[in-house]
């Protein structure tokens, strides 16, 4: 893979990990905030997997399959904590769980 | 197909490597993981409940026979013929660092189970889980402190994590638990994409994930610093940041230990600081030594903001388990005024500091655990007084621990403050520690108030009530009291421990052929 | 016989350990008394190892008692040891002397007090940090010394801690001097990344070769801390209030020994002291002439029996610290043992007269004492005699060569402190009159029935008469008559030798500053006489009623007015400006907090944000780092 096609790939990967980034920052729903870091998350893979070919490692691709695992194992904690939340105040609107502060 | 797919794989001209593998290397992490999935398995197996406080005694049992797999680890490493190895494929690294931090950890393990045990029966939750998310975590924390590969590292990170989200989330009839947890989650998931995103830049640019290599790489590129590297050094602080919850990345810190149950907090605060606090010497003091001016001056503002965030806020706490929170800041603050220091000295003040500071609040959190009411609730400075009458005992044990992390000779906490100023002034970072000791005044208040009001006396004191005292979390309390004050007293059997416990860089994994001089350490 | 060093604080500590034990089981009085041997022990030790430095000479009078190894690091080595030399042993001497007759007294002044055994455990524990403060073979004992006998002042102060003023006093004590600690920790660090030890023989030699900068550096940082401990301007504040706790920890405490500490602390260092600068000695005896003089115009406006005698501490400590400035360290140690006598006195003459006054302290409300007090008032008299400075009794003496060293250094220094000596004699020639002469005010409109003083058992009495003895007789340690009557400065010499300043000035000169300074005491004291004396006598004396009432009404209505003003100011003062630069440091971390917490809001998008500005904060510094 050569440098034009590489800064390609990262450049998918910095606009994906931007737009998670802006996900988590702007958005009250706390489900859409879950999947702006997967969106975070599959910006790496996207780098991991380009950087992989570039350097014609394996490492890259080996490192994307745990990172989707993580991935998944993480969101299903995720998911189960906002269930937790949505069933004690019938919202999932993070601003909502603001009650410790100072 | 799948029979032409094995032909494929058979006739495959490069044969499958099978990683050689040290066992003993990894036994205390095996020996977690395999206890937590047995005590998992046992839970979900026998029918009737067990007897209360087996799985407290379990999880104590298994993290003491980690230990006890880690001694002769630790005596394999400081053998000058054998000395450090990699393994797994050089995936883990075995040295002096890795086998104190894994005891530091498990020693953790041990006063948070001690902790739990009561508390979970009075908050009438006892099971297995608990007990089970904080042996996969210490799990976690001990690959982190022996990792020698960015892949360990996030793969020992997230073990850790996970585990703690939902510890933080466990108490189902607390609200702010909840609280805590999605606070937790949330960052804590943000922080480590970063973490994630910076340790792919890093591959990208040095085209490895292993320390060793990433190390050899740098030193052989002298000709500039990468673009790629550098930002993926900021990308890996924040994650490391975000662990030991440095300003400003600790603003989950005190909601969450504020919200969480407390036995949980005990473990957050001691063995999840250790673990980040040991990933990032590893891999900053180890793998990026050549980086080592671009990095220490950032590490110098974070370790001020973070000193002066922790202590300025927790003047103005009135809730005991949030005051502990932000003097736990101002802890992380101190370590990483070791930190910046570079040096062995400093490597070695950071351990040190770790491993006193582990026992003073894993103790102090025991103590709010035992003084909290039903509902976990009760913690705020209001509930502290009277307490010297109510209980004495425990009053005296936390005003000593107090004082061990207000820094007062005599106590563990004393040396570690010495030792991490002795370090930053060697390393001639004198303005950093005299910042660090005039924010050790300030916070020195915030423990005072809290035995005045615990010895105070006057109108506003509540009438007497009954405190009950868990053996367990009074055991706990023994220990944790007990080395506080024999390090404080006697500081130097630690100390030549830490001194031991350095972190090295080899480029092998087969243990029985290790060059025992290896990489020097750093600069 | 000099081994037996390590006996001296070992015996504290024993009854400390041995009170923690069993001390609950051994109660009253047995506690007491045990406590009391450990002390009386300790001096028997201290007179013993004294008695062999005295057999050896020169050079050779000082011994080093290495215990133990305590922590090894790197080139960081610190051990456990004892340093045996003059003014160390001179120091566990009158520490462990003036310490018996404290604890032989509180046997009694602490009589019936529920917490009495936990009392002696606080005592003997003081003792012993005080002792390893002193002994401390480097600066590392000596700084656990230092924290050990402020936890036990904090706990002493405490004691009581059922009236809320002791916990708060408390509380001042531990923040203020925490302050003076963190100077005192700094100098420690400084000290030991200039010359790579903390040992004093290895500090002390070595100090000549340390640049003058950094040797100003440590000096000062040590006189922080020493401020501190010795309650100097600004740090004094807690020692007023510290006088909550038992007066008998107000004498051994808060007079005699701990809050010398700092003097004792600055005369160890005297070398390095006289490496620095000029200016640093120069603003240290600064800061001790103008405490001196702030606290003694504070003690002329007090009413508490126990205030003005605290107040007189810190104005006592301010000519320690004159002295240190002046170079006159001999001085300053001479006049620490006489302050630590007559003041331990005048304390537990105190507490001699508020025992028998069943818990009174207010000066306004005693009179006429001497009737039904004899003894302590016949102590308390020579107390006065020897801190107003009249010849022959000790206290004459020692400010006399205070004085005359500050004259030396400074003609300026010297007149202040010569006001101040006025002071000092009239503030507590008022206190004298106004408790044991005049007339009986313990029964007024508010207290019908208040019971009839009465004289304190033996107990108590016979370290009042013990101290009086040595309050009078403690000039002859170092008199001024040649250098054959410089006892003190003969043997202290091998210690301060080199820093000493030598006194140049001629023996008629001396002889004359010496005269006013009598004349600047007895003029306070005639001074006060005729205010608080008189005013009841002028039936008596009817011929000079009309002289008198003049010089009273004009005295009367200065004190009234201006006057009264003016003491108040300065009360004010120490309550507003100094305070409030204490309290202002408070309210400015309070108040950053307060600020700051806002940030913390609760919300998880905002710590997202938080998170967000660090990362993006990182990354513009890391790669503004990019060489290309």
């Amino acid at each position: 893979m050569d440098d034009l096609l590489l800064n390609q790939f990262l450049l998918l990967g910095a606009v994906l990990f931007c737009i998670g980034v802006y996900g988590v920052l702007a958005r009250r729903n706390a489900v859409l905030v879950l999947m702006s870091i997967e969106l975070i998350l599959n910006a790496v893979n996207i780098n991991l997997i380009a950087f992989g070919a570039f350097w014609g490692s394996i490492t890259g691709s080996v490192f994307a399959l745990f990172v989707i695992a993580i991935a998944a194992a993480e969101v299903g904690v995720g998911l189960a904590i906002v269930l937790l939340i949505y069933r004690n105040r019938r919202s999932v609107d993070l601003d909502d769980v603001a009650e410790m502060k100072g | 197909m799948l029979a032409s797919l094995w032909q494929q794989l058979s006739d495959s001209p490069v044969p499958i490597d099978s990683v050689d593998l040290a066992w003993a290397g990894l036994a205390p992490v095996m020996i977690l993981i395999g206890g937590a999935l047995l005590i998992l398995a046992v839970d979900s197996l026998v029918p009737r409940r067990l007897r209360p406080g087996s799985y407290a005694l379990a999880t104590v049992l298994l993290a003491a026979g980690a230990m006890v797999a880690a001694v002769p680890l630790w005596q394999r490493v400081q053998d000058a013929e054998r000395g450090p190895f990699a393994t797994a494929a050089g995936a883990i690294m075995v040295d002096g660092f890795s086998v104190f931090a894994t005891f530091v950890i498990l020693s953790a393990v041990i006063l948070a189970a001690l902790s739990f045990d009561g508390w979970l029966r009075r908050e009438e939750m006892d099971g297995a889980e608990p007990y089970v998310l904080m042996l996969l975590s210490a799990s976690g924390g001990v690959m982190m402190a022996s990792a020698n590969d960015l892949i360990v590292m996030f793969l020992g990170l997230e073990i850790l994590s996970i585990a703690v989200y939902v510890l933080a989330a466990m108490h189902l009839r607390k609200i702010t638990s909840q609280e805590a947890g999605v606070k937790y989650f949330v960052l804590g998931a943000f922080s480590s994409a970063f973490f994630l995103y910076g340790i792919a830049l890093i591959y990208g640019g040095t085209g490895s994930t292993n320390l060793v290599r990433i190390a050899t790489y740098l030193s052989a590129t002298v000709l500039g610093d990468s673009g790629l590297v550098l930002a993926g050094l900021a990308l890996l602080l924040v994650g490391f940041g975000f662990k030991v919850a440095a300003a400003p990345f600790h603003f989950w810190a005190p909601d969450v230990y504020q919200g969480a149950p407390t036995p949980s907090v005990a473990w957050m605060a001691s063995g999840v600081k250790v673990a980040g606090f040991a990933g990032l010497l590893r891999v900053f003091y180890l793998a990026f030594s050549t980086y080592r001016l671009d990095w220490q001056p950032v590490i110098f503002v974070l370790a001020v903001l973070t000193m002066l965030v922790g202590s300025v806020l927790a003047v103005v706490q009135t809730d005991v388990k949030r005051m502990l929170a932000y003097s736990s800041i101002n802890h992380a603050g101190f370590i990483l005024v070791a930190v910046q220091a570079a040096t062995a000295a400093g490597v070695q003040a950071a351990l040190f500091y770790l491993a006193a500071y582990t026992f003073m609040v894993a103790g102090s959190f025991g103590v709010i655990a035992v003084v909290s009411r039903k509902g976990d609730i009760g913690t705020s400075l209001d509930d502290y007084r009277g307490l010297s009458r109510d209980r004495p005992v425990v009053a005296f044990a936390f005003a000593l621990l107090l004082l061990a992390q207000a820094g007062v000779p005599l106590t563990s906490g004393f040396f570690a403050k010495f030792y991490v100023i002795t370090a930053a002034i060697e390393a001639g970072s004198s303005t950093l520690a005299i910042i660090a000791m005039i924010t050790a005044v300030i916070s020195s208040y915030v423990y005072l108030r809290i035995i005045v009001a615990m010895y105070g006396a006057g109108d506003d004191v509540p009438a007497p009530r009954t405190i009950p005292l868990p053996a367990a979390a009074g055991l706990a309390l023994v220990i944790s009291l007990t080395v506080t004050m024999s390090v404080g007293v006697f500081p130097g059997t630690l100390a030549s421990l830490a001194e031991r416990a350095t972190p090295v860089l080899i480029p092998e994994s087969d243990p029985g052929a290790v060059d025992p001089s290896g990489v020097p350490p750093g600069p | 016989m000099l081994d037996l060093v390590w006996l001296v604080p070992a015996l504290p500590l024993a009854g400390f350990l041995i009170l923690v034990v069993l001390g609950r089981r051994m109660g009253e009085p047995g506690a007491g008394w045990l406590a009391t041997a450990m002390c009386g022990g300790a001096f028997v030790a201290s007179a013993i190892v004294m008695a062999g430095l005295i057999g050896e000479q020169g050079e050779n009078r000082r011994h080093l008692l290495t215990l133990f190894e305590w922590m090894k690091v790197g080139g960081f080595r610190v051990e456990v040891g004892f340093l045996a030399d003059p003014l160390s042993i001179t120091m566990a001497l009158f520490i462990t002397g003036i310490g018996t007759l404290i604890h032989l007294y509180s046997i009694s002044y602490m009589h019936g007090d529920p917490k009495f055994s936990k009392f002696f455990i606080y005592m003997n524990l003081f003792v012993f940090s005080m002792l390893m403060l002193v002994l401390g073979s480097n600066m590392l004992v000596t700084f656990l010394g230092w924290e050990g006998v402020g936890a036990c002042s904090y706990l002493l102060i405490a004691f009581w801690f059922s009236k809320d003023a002791n916990a708060s006093a408390g509380k001042k004590a531990f923040v203020t001097n925490r302050i003076g600690d963190w100077g005192f920790m700094c100098a420690m660090f400084l000290t030991f990344a200039t010359v790579g030890s903390l040992d004093y023989s290895v500090v002390l030699e070595q100090a000549p070769l340390i640049a003058p900068a950094t040797a100003t550096a440590i000096a000062l940082l040590l006189f922080l801390g020493a401020c501190g401990k010795s309650a100097q301007l600004p740090l004094f504040v807690w020692l007023p209030d510290a006088m909550a706790g038992p007066t008998p920890v107000s004498a051994l405490i808060h007079a005699a020994t701990m809050v010398t500490a700092g003097v004792y602390l600055m005369t160890r260092v005297s070398p390095i002291l006289t490496q620095s600068y000029d200016w640093a000695p120069s603003i240290i005896a600064w800061v001790g002439v103008i405490t001196a003089l702030f606290a003694a115009t504070i003690a002329l406006a007090q009413t508490d029996i126990k205030k003005v005698l605290a107040y007189s501490t810190v104005s006592q400590l301010g000519f320690m610290f004159l002295a240190i400035g002046s170079g006159a360290y001999v001085a300053a140690i001479f006049h620490m043992i006489t302050h630590a006598f007559f003041k331990a006195l005048l304390f537990l003459g105190a507490g001699s007269v508020i025992h028998g006054m069943h818990d009174e302290q207010d000066m306004r409300r005693m009179g006429n004492l001497k009737k039904y007090m004899p003894i302590t008032a016949a102590t308390f008299i020579v107390g006065w005699l020897a801190i107003a400075g009249v010849p022959p009794f000790a206290g004459f003496w020692s400010k006399d060569e205070i004085l005359l060293s500050a004259y030396e250094k400074n003609p300026a220094l010297w007149f202040v402190g010569l006001v101040t000596a006025l002071l000092t004699a009239f503030y507590m020639s008022r206190q004298v009159f106004m408790v044991f002469f005049g007339e009986e005010r313990w029964r007024d409109a508010d207290h019908p029935d208040a019971p009839e003083p009465h004289e304190s058992p033996w107990k108590m009495t016979l370290p009042l008469v013990v101290l009086a003895g040595l309050a009078t007789m403690a000039g002859i340690l170092n008199l001024p008559f040649g250098n054959r009557t410089h006892f003190l400065e003969r043997w202290l010499e091998p210690v301060v030798g080199e820093s000493e300043h030598t006194v140049t000035a001629a023996a008629s000169a001396q002889i004359g500053l010496a005269a006013l300074a009598v004349a600047g005491s007895l003029v306070g004291i005639a001074v006060a006489y005729r205010i608080y004396y008189q005013r009841k006598m002028e039936p008596v004396e009817p011929a000079i009623m009309a002289q008198g009432w003049k010089y009273d009404t004009s005295i009367a209505a200065f004190m009234g007015g201006p006057g009264r003003e003016a003491f108040e100011a300065t009360a004010t003062f120490d309550g507003t400006v100094i305070d409030g630069a204490v309290n202002g440091v408070a309210t400015l971390v309070r108040g950053s907090g307060v600020h700051l917490r806002k940030v913390q809001n609760g919300f998880v998008r905002t710590y997202a944000l938080g998170v967000a500005v660090g990362v993006v904060a990182l990354l513009a510094y890391f790669l503004s780092r990019v060489t290309f």
